[in-house]
């Protein structure tokens, strides 16, 4: 775990909201290796999302800069952005966000749709991404008939469908209950330490956290050091 | 590649109520102008149909329509010898001199009758007009007898077969009906040409000479030579470019048609638009996810530009179903030419439905464009955040 994927150096994020400047994150600096289980901890607010939505170049920062395998995303033009997000990045939503006309099979295959490969070829892809997280007997249902752990399955079979480096999981379990938390926990763990993806995890709880390398707690927009005993 | 086709036509069918009466209203603006083409294209078709190739019709110079145009017995007497006129079986010249009026036949439903174009006429113009009898016979020489287009016999039960109809001072027989086939000629009533000139007292005053050249290609040189030649004072053209200038009589009812689809597919389009924004706000959430997965704001645009234009091409789909039944129905137009009524039939074919499924797709174009392009605007933390 030596290589630094993701860098940021002084991120800082602003909003606007009626009037109100709102800091989202200040100053932020951190490295994140090749490899590494990365869980940020904070109370609502503390611009845990921000980030994640920073390091998918979802949004632009403020002020400083935000490294992602090694390209500045700011210099990219939006069709760049979204090209370069549907290789290198697997999104996980807290609410699924399943298309609810498409099948498992068809949300699975949707990212696919924007690379070169045949359809059979994607079909294939889509089906061993959802037989890795166990729901090879669900292909063709729609969300509306999986459970909410099946739903959030599905959702990761999609976002590693494109076998992308990093993995960023916005409350993935926020929705669950604890037995499928559980389940979507140990699959984000294993495609971390099986097939070496870097995942970044926001979560409010400890449970979930203990599941990372490694642990980040921001409050206001700001990372908090972690706090040292006196000798 | 972009947003799966798939993705559209699932949500169409997943809002079945708003889809259906979405496309029923497209349907019902793609209805009323498919109803004025139709109505173009029959009265085309019967105007088309009308006259041979080879027939010329011979007016007095400056008439634009046989009903203002006098020719004399002697005109008649000159032509009949003209060099390039086809001969019948028996040797005579295929050329018959006729009368044209307008009589008023009782029509059920109306007051004033129905104003029906009566030709007098010899029994060469039976021959060059290929004419059939549907039912009855042929009018006799020396005999008030009439022979009505099929047409004419639909529409008047006063002018059936046994039956008989004042004409002036004098009583008539009907004793045939003619099929002229999609023509115009089915909206006429034949009778012998020296008796209708006695009925109304016009032995001296004729309207018309058809003619048949000898050749299709003879006809340019016989037109010319019956214009230049100075004793007959006539021009000559060929009998389908004469009924083609009729179709014009239908000019007015098809604009007006047009104009009211045109007006409608105003608010068909704000119909589509209204959907296409409800189905937007609708699926916010789904159009950021889409926006994170990798696909762009043109691919949004245009996926949302399709869907409307799916669902105002059902429409144009529902529009053909509802102008089928009118397809090959009967109805009569008034014809400013022969001031009387031609009768057509509705043509609704291929390529009409095919222009209102092309105005449906316009509709559905013009009124998605908005809301396409409003989800195709949507910043993605945004959308993410509506649901």
């Amino acid at each position: 775990m030596s290589t630094p994927v993701i860098t940021t150096r002084n991120l800082t994020k602003h909003h606007t909201r009626e009037n109100f400047r709102v800091v989202a994150l200040q100053d932020v600096n951190i490295t994140i290796q090749e490899g590494e289980f990365l869980a940020l901890m904070g109370p609502s607010g503390s611009g845990k999302s921000t980030l994640l939505q920073l390091i998918a170049a979802m949004d632009r920062p403020t002020q400083g800069d935000i490294r992602v395998l090694g390209q500045d995303l700011s210099v990219f033009t939006p069709h760049q952005v979204a090209a370069w997000r549907n290789a290198h990045v697997g999104f996980v939503f807290q609410s699924f966000n399943l298309i609810p006309s498409l099948c498992a099979l068809e949300n699975v295959e949707l990212p696919l749709k924007l690379t070169k490969l045949s359809r059979q070829e994607r079909f294939e892809h889509a089906e061993t991404a959802l037989k890795l997280v166990g729901l090879a007997d669900r292909m063709h249902h729609f969300p509306r008939q999986l459970s909410g752990g099946q739903e959030q399955r599905v959702a990761i079979a999609r976002a590693i469908v494109t076998d992308p480096n990093i993995i960023l999981a916005d409350e993935p379990t926020g929705s669950l209950d604890a037995a499928s938390a559980k389940e979507i926990l140990t699959i984000l763990s294993r495609l971390n330490q099986e097939f070496g993806k870097t995942i970044v995890m926001v979560t409010h709880d400890a449970y979930s956290a203990s599941f990372s390398h490694r642990t980040l707690f921001l409050r206001k927009g700001e990372i908090m050091a972690p706090y040292q005993k006196p000798a | 590649m972009g947003i799966p086709l798939t993705y559209n036509l699932r949500n169409l069918s997943v809002r079945r109520t708003t889809t259906a009466l979405t496309a029923l209203g497209i349907g019902l603006t793609v209805a009323v102008l498919l109803a004025a083409l139709a109505l173009i294209s029959g009265l085309r078709a019967a105007f088309a149909s009308t006259g041979s190739p080879r027939n010329l019709l011979v007016l007095r110079k400056g008439s634009t329509s046989e009903l203002s145009s006098t020719l004399t017995e002697e005109t008649y007497r000159q032509v009949l010898y003209a060099p390039g006129i086809a001969a019948a079986g028996d040797g005579r010249p295929l050329v018959s001199l006729e009368i044209v009026t307008v009589i008023t036949l009782p029509k059920p439903g109306s007051m004033s009758g129905q104003p029906i174009t009566l030709r007098g006429l010899l029994p060469a113009g039976i021959e060059m007009r290929n004419l059939g009898l549907e039912e009855g016979r042929w009018f006799q020489a020396g005999r008030r007898e009439l022979v009505v287009g099929a047409s004419v016999a639909r529409r008047c039960p006063a002018a059936r077969i046994g039956s008989q109809l004042r004409i002036g001072n004098s009583d008539w027989d009907v004793v045939g009906v003619m099929d002229a086939g999609a023509s115009a000629v089915n909206s006429e009533v034949f009778a012998d040409l020296n008796q209708v000139a006695g009925n109304f007292n016009r032995r001296e005053q004729f309207n018309s000479i058809l003619l048949r050249s000898d050749s299709e290609t003879a006809v340019p040189g016989l037109v010319e030579s019956l214009a230049n030649d100075p004793r007959l004072n006539v021009t000559a053209q060929p009998e389908r470019a004469y009924y083609a200038r009729q179709t014009a009589s239908g000019a007015p009812l098809q604009n007006l048609g047009i104009m009211v689809a045109l007006i409608m597919s105003v608010g068909s389009s704000f119909a589509a638009m209204n959907t296409m924004y409800a189905t937007v706000s609708r699926r916010s959430s789904e159009i950021g996810t889409l926006r994170v997965l990798g696909f762009t704001r043109s691919s949004i645009l245009f996926s949302f530009l399709i869907e409307s234009v799916i669902l105002a091409g059902l429409g144009g789909l529902v529009g053909c179903l509802l102008v089928l039944p009118l397809n090959r129905v009967t109805t009569a137009v008034g014809n400013f030419t022969s001031m009387s009524e031609t009768a057509f039939r509705f043509h609704v074919g291929p390529e009409i439905m095919l222009a209102g499924v092309v105005f449906a797709v316009v509709i559905g174009a013009a009124g998605g464009f908005l809301p396409a392009r409003m989800a195709a605007g949507k910043e993605i933390l945004t959308a993410l955040r509506e649901t």
